[in-house]
């Protein structure tokens, strides 16, 4: 594949810096790919805006950061103003819909899922993270939802294993969801 | 135990892993931003590794642990970044004058003093080699990637057993915090330091060089009679500091050690070289958007060329100027007012290199677009 760039986006807190982790991990490792993830590092990024960058490709990556997004996971609102124009045509936004209105312009496809709302329901609001990587893999063919969960299972501790590969599913259902409610001309 | 195959790491963990994989059984320091997971995870595999970490009351006592346990003879590491790399300064001149084989990580961030405590910066890459005060030579390498970051804290502890000297390993906060695939084959060369043969424990002189200009060098405990001087030193550690001729030959020794051995310890990396008309020269993070950005410029029809310093110091002075004879421009990248530049012109201007500099501080690094733009300028000049 060629060179994928990738920007989770959100607040301190809510997990986006291991959400891309483990996104790069699950491509490098389970499924043999080149991953580079980096993240805005700061005194910024502790309850205000965090960000979690992955670029992912068959080829050796130079530049290791992201240009425009062909995937951008947006979890405030403040990262969907901030990153909502850096994205490029065709591309694909996941956003949680319950924190952020998308007011944009551009051509891409849009997956309202309530990453938050998910996993609160679930049992814990901070396994939203796993939610929306779960919504990554049915969104695009950057990594199998396979690959995903043998990474999360590695990652978290053990009494949080079942709700985050859980939480990972629902994600994935969600989006699934979507497409079938929109046809099947989506992929 | 040390990993191996296909791993996922941050740079300051691989570092780590490297460090442990070279035989690293000492790790004192003190922790800061951008190297604080060194410390952090060396906390956590010096124990597992029946190694020893120690925290630290600053960065000078930090550098002193690690000279003694190498004398102690263990292969000794510490980490730290600029304001506690101006620390050690001294003790870096202490390992140089003592021929302690040791490595320091300087994971370089903005400055002077605290400045942006949480960016990336280069500046440190005049520090690293002139830091200390007196003449002396040292190693510095920097490497532009995690794999790299690996394999180079491997060759870092392997040339400072060889040639009985610190090396500095110079990061970045862009590849230090950055996480990549990278690749660990299950054999790897290191390099031990020489020892002393027990025949010759009778009348041991320490500082006694053999051919190659480095002393073998004993362990305390193993019975050999040892004086560690960093005051001038004859061959028995004896201080002498009256003795111009004694003074002159030590120093001469401790810089020449290094210097004769360029070839083996000089490393750069060229791309795009043959029939390049311009040649863009960076390090470290940046390096990453210079070679994306000539690859940009090759897909525009421009003759555009890739150098990059491994090895800082001592600097590729033979590399460059070969690169200078087959090109009319360069482009300096660097996140510093100019201290690559500096050093390139010295050794370019002679043969009439036309030499371009695209600074850039504040924490962020050039971006590919930003070193294209440069790139197209420069060679529309004079034309």
């Amino acid at each position: 594949m060629p060179k994928y760039e990738i920007r989770f986006g959100g607040f301190g807190g809510q997990g986006v810096v291991l959400a891309g982790v483990i996104l790069a991990k699950a491509a490098s490792i389970e499924e043999g790919k080149n991953a580079v993830q980096t993240q805005l590092y700061g005194p910024d990024s502790r309850g205000g805006a965090a960000k979690s960058e992955v670029v992912i490709s068959d080829e050796k990556i130079d530049y290791p950061k992201v240009d425009k997004t062909d995937l951008l996971v947006l979890m405030s609102q403040e990262a969907a103003e901030k990153y909502g124009s850096e994205i490029k045509d065709n591309s694909i936004i996941i956003y949680d819909a319950d924190l952020v209105q998308l007011n944009l312009s551009g051509s891409f496809t849009p997956y309202p899922v309530r990453a938050t709302k998910i996993a609160a329901d679930m049992g814990n609001k901070i396994a939203a993270n796993m939610v929306m990587l779960g919504a990554v893999s049915a969104a695009t063919n950057i990594v199998s939802l396979e690959s995903l969960l043998k990474i999360i299972e590695a990652s978290v501790p053990a009494y949080a294993k079942e709700l985050n590969m859980n939480a990972a599913r629902e994600g994935f259902r969600a989006v699934k969801e979507i497409m079938g409610r929109r046809g099947g001309n989506e992929n | 135990m040390r990993i191996s195959g296909r791993q996922f790491l941050q740079g300051n963990e691989a570092v780590v892993e490297a460090a442990i994989a070279a035989g690293c059984r000492f790790f004192a320091g003190y922790p800061i931003t951008p190297a604080s997971e060194i410390a952090e995870t060396m906390a956590i595999r010096m124990p597992q590794e029946k190694g020893i970490f120690m925290q630290m009351e600053d960065e000078l006592a930090s550098l002193s642990a690690v000279i003694g346990a190498s004398w102690a003879g263990a292969k000794a590491m510490t980490a730290t970044s600029g304001p506690g790399f101006s620390l050690m300064q001294e003790n870096i001149g202490m390992a140089v004058m003592t021929e302690t084989p040791c490595v320091i990580v300087d994971v370089q961030r903005s400055g002077p003093s605290s400045g942006q405590a949480t960016r990336a910066a280069q500046g440190d890459l005049m520090q690293a080699k002139w830091g200390s005060h007196g003449d002396y030579e040292l190693i510095v390498i920097y490497p532009n990637s995690v794999q790299e970051l690996y394999d180079k804290t491997i060759e870092a502890f392997n040339l400072a057993e060889k040639y009985r000297t610190p090396v500095i390993l110079l990061s970045d906060e862009i590849i230090a915090h950055m996480r990549e695939n990278i690749y660990i084959p299950e054999t790897l060369d290191i390099i031990e330091r020489k020892r002393p043969r027990p025949e010759d424990k009778e009348h041991f002189l320490p500082w006694k060089p053999d051919d190659d200009g480095i002393p073998p060098m004993a362990k305390f405990g193993d019975g050999f009679k040892v004086m560690v001087e960093n005051n001038t030193h004859d061959a028995t550690g004896r201080t002498n500091q009256t003795d111009a001729a004694l003074h002159t030959q030590l120093i001469n020794r401790l810089c020449n050690k290094i210097l004769n051995a360029k070839k083996d310890i000089v490393k750069t990396e060229g791309l795009f070289l043959d029939d390049a008309e311009l040649v863009v020269v960076s390090c470290g993070c940046v390096s990453r958007s210079a070679l994306e950005a000539v690859k940009l410029a090759r897909q525009k029809g421009i003759k555009a060329g890739y150098f990059r310093l491994i090895t800082i110091w001592p600097f590729a002075d033979e590399q460059l100027i070969e690169v200078a004879g087959a090109t009319k421009k360069m482009l300096v990248a660097e996140m510093n007012t100019g201290k690559l530049l500096r050093e390139v012109k010295r050794v370019v201007d002679p043969y009439g290199v036309q030499v371009n500099h695209l600074p850039k501080i504040g924490g962020a690094y050039h971006t590919p677009g930003e070193i294209l733009a440069s790139i197209e300028k420069a060679v529309k000049e004079n034309e």
